[in-house]
């Protein structure tokens, strides 16, 4: 049997078609895809989308999947990085009816799956929330008893992705750059004392970080510090090339 | 833009792996030949900035692997890994 996101089949480029398009913030869009031949996916996993110019000039970047295994559809979210090359199109120019070029599930690292339990703490900056929420929809979806907490870094409230679905889970935020007036909750980034506060040290649990690279970094040593076992960090960087 | 911003780790490049390997290969473990350590490539440093991917131990900081693709192939040098461990 071939499990989704397992397939030992060399990995193709596909078309799919642009169903939908979500502005999350001002910066980030969701787009979903009406993609036939996907095989599946596991929360966590990301896919490749491939833009050709008119002269034939190619532009390649990863991106997680936002969607859990459990949906029909296939959804990516993208933050619009200025000077990237591929972002600005996907959440810029891009509309529904539009083809892409798409291959994947990619990756087998940075993944969940219900049997591997919990309890989940889940740390993300930015839009390295975006495979955390996979990861937070197919636990809702098949192991709503497993324990999954949240800790969002992002710089304001209005940068917070998905911030309508989050109020149903347990969600830290820590707003690095601005807060609203009255907020109580934290404004700095991401320490071992905060994660102290958010972590339960006493189960054996499973962190997932995803955010740029000096985010992740600072978490995972941060998370080691206060007494999590390495091997019981997972993490994911994202870099400048994401563009 | 330093050094650090470009750091990644194997999990950015798991789409050019699989253009090479027919398994997943983020999962598999490898051993630095340099300094012993073992980890699963999705954690290894990634420098992908440079003409080909260079992938690093995240210990010693070693070149683990280069791939460099062009003309429609793939160079693969892996001398800086003893050995990988995949899942069958």
């Amino acid at each position: 049997m071939t499990l989704p996101g397992r397939a030992l089949t060399p990995i193709r480029w596909q078309l799919c078609d642009v169903a939908e398009l979500i502005d999350e913030t001002p910066t980030v869009k969701t787009i979903l895809l009406d993609a036939p031949e996907w095989p599946g996916h596991r929360a966590g996993q990301h896919l490749d989308v491939r833009l050709t110019a008119e002269d034939g000039y190619q532009a390649q970047r990863s991106y997680s999947i936002a969607s859990p295994p459990d949906d029909d559809g296939l959804a990516i979210t993208v933050e619009r990085l200025d000077d990237g090359e591929v972002s600005p199109y996907l959440a810029g120019e891009l509309v529904v009816g539009d083809k892409l070029e798409l291959r994947g599930p990619i990756g087998g690292y940075f993944v969940w799956e219900a049997d591997q339990g919990g309890p989940l703490l889940l740390v993300g900056g930015g839009s390295g929330v975006v495979p955390l929420m996979s990861m937070l929809r197919h636990r809702a979806a098949v192991a709503p008893d497993v324990p999954a907490r949240l800790l969002y870094s992002a710089r304001s409230l209005d940068d917070v992705i998905y911030r309508e679905e989050l109020e149903g889970f347990d969600v830290t935020y820590t707003l690095t750059r601005e807060q609203p007036a009255g907020w109580t909750g934290y404004a700095r980034r991401v320490d071992g004392d905060m994660l102290r506060d958010v972590a339960d040290l006493n189960a054996q649990g499973l962190a997932y970080v995803c955010g740029p690279t000096r985010f992740v970094e600072a978490v995972a040593d941060a998370l080691v510090g206060i007494g999590y076992a390495p091997e019981r960090v997972r993490t994911e960087r994202f870099g400048p090339t994401g563009g | 833009m330093d050094e650090q911003d470009l750091k990644l780790d194997g999990n950015a490049e798991a789409g050019l792996l699989r253009e090479v390997f027919a398994v997943e290969l983020t999962t598999a473990r490898g051993r630095c030949d340099n300094c012993g350590a073992v980890a699963e490539v999705g954690a290894v440093t990634v420098y992908a900035n440079a003409p080909g991917c260079v992938l690093r131990c995240p210990q010693c900081e070693s070149v683990l692997m280069r791939i460099v693709k062009n003309g429609g192939r793939h160079w693969l040098d892996v001398r800086g890994i003893t050995w990988l461990e995949i899942q069958a």
